[in-house]
C-alpha cells in the first residue's frame, strides 16, 4: 500500500505535534526534518486544521499544535482527509456488472476492509509507542513524547 | 508522598490478577452475558473445567479483581489463553482467546494488567510470541490490543460458507 506524499506528511506532522502536547511547531520545523517544502506542508496543515486535528497559533513563536485526542485519533482519521477510503466502490463502469468484475471487486474489497481495519485501530498514541520502539531499536535514546521547546526537532 | 502518587499506588495495590477459582464463575458468566448479550453457562462450565483445572502449566484462565474492599473483592475482568504447538505450522506460541473487562471499569488498567499477567505466564511457559484474533469491526478490542503493541501477524484467517 502506498500513501500519497500529502498523507504521509500529515501523519508525520501529527506525530511530531502529538509528541509535544501544549507546544507548537512551525511548518518550517517539521518540513526541515522530513525534507519537504513549507509551502507543501502548509497546505496539508490547512486541511488538518479544517478537520480539527491541529490548530494554528498566531504571533511570535507561533506555529501549530495538535488539537485532537492522541488516544482517540486514529491513522484512518488522518488518512481519510487525503485519500479515497472507498476506492473500490467508486470505480463504476460496465465491467463492474460482469461476474468477473464482481469477483474482482470482492477481492479488492477484502483488501480495502483490512486496510481500513488496520488504519482505524492504530491511534496516534499507539503510533508514538511504535515510533519509540523503532528509535530504541536503532540504538538511539528516544526523546519522543517529552515536552520540548518549539523549533527543535533535533534528536 | 504526593496525593496523586498515593492514589495511583492505592489503585495499583487494589488491582490483583490471579488464577480463576470455581467461586468466580458466576461473576465470569454474568460479565460475559452482560458484554455479549448471550448467556452461555454450559460453555463456561466447560471452559472452567478445561482451562481452570487441567494442564495448568500451559493453560491460563486469569481474573482481575478490585480488592479495595478486601471483604468483598469485585471481579473486573478475565483473560484466557494457552500455549499451542505446531498448529497451522507454527512454532509454540501463546494464544489469547478471551479477554473481557467490565464496561463500567474500563480505562482503569484492568485489561492491561490481565494482558501483562498472561504475557508473564506465557514467558514462564517458554514461549516468546503471543497471538490473538479480533473481528475487523470490533473497534474497541482492536484499539486495545494495538495500544498494547500487538501488530498483524504472519497468518491470514480464511473462511467459507458451507453450502
Amino acid at each position: 500500500m502506498r500513501l500519497q506524499i500529502s498523507t504521509q506528511l500529515a501523519i508525520f506532522a501529527v506525530l511530531e505535534l502529538a509528541a509535544r502536547e501544549g507546544q507548537q511547531l512551525s511548518v518550517a520545523d517539521i518540513g526541515e526534518k522530513y525534507g519537504v517544502s513549507s509551502h507543501h506542508l502548509a497546505k496539508v496543515m490547512h486541511v488538518m486544521g479544517r478537520a480539527g486535528l491541529v490548530r494554528s497559533v498566531r504571533g511570535a513563536g507561533g506555529g501549530y499544535q495538535f488539537a485532537g485526542n492522541a488516544r482517540r485519533t486514529t491513522l484512518l482519521d488522518v488518512v481519510q482527509l487525503f485519500e479515497d477510503a472507498n476506492s473500490v466502490e467508486q470505480d463504476g463502469g460496465a465491467a463492474d456488472a460482469t461476474p468477473e468484475g464482481q469477483a474482482l471487486r470482492q477481492v479488492l474489497s477484502e483488501i480495502d476492509d483490512i486496510a481500513r481495519a488496520t488504519l482505524g485501530s492504530i491511534t496516534i498514541a499507539t503510533m508514538r509507542k511504535l515510533v519509540d520502539r523503532h528509535a530504541t531499536g536503532n540504538g538511539r535514546q528516544s526523546k519522543a513524547g517529552r515536552p520540548r521547546q518549539r523549533g527543535s526537532l533535533a534528536p | 508522598m504526593p496525593t496523586a502518587t498515593k492514589a495511583r499506588a492505592a489503585k495499583a495495590d487494589a488491582l490483583r490478577v490471579r488464577r480463576v477459582r470455581a467461586s468466580d464463575m458466576a461473576n465470569v458468566i454474568a460479565l460475559d452475558a452482560h458484554v455479549t448479550k448471550l448467556p452461555k453457562p454450559d460453555y463456561w462450565d466447560d471452559v472452567f473445567r478445561r482451562y481452570g483445572k487441567q494442564r495448568l502449566h500451559e493453560r491460563f484462565f486469569l481474573v482481575a479483581e478490585n480488592r479495595a474492599d478486601r471483604t468483598k473483592p469485585r471481579l473486573l475482568g478475565f483473560i484466557i489463553g494457552e500455549v499451542r504447538v505446531w498448529e497451522f505450522g507454527s512454532t509454540p506460541c501463546g494464544w489469547v482467546f478471551a479477554l473481557s473487562v467490565d464496561p463500567e471499569m474500563r480505562l482503569h488498567g484492568a485489561g492491561n494488567a490481565l494482558l501483562e499477567a498472561m504475557s508473564a505466564e506465557f514467558k514462564k511457559a517458554g514461549v516468546s510470541k503471543m497471538r490473538t484474533m479480533v473481528a475487523r469491526d470490533a473497534r474497541l478490542p482492536l484499539l486495545f490490543f494495538r495500544s498494547e503493541g500487538m501488530m498483524a501477524g504472519p497468518y491470514i484467517q480464511l473462511e467459507k460458507d458451507l453450502d
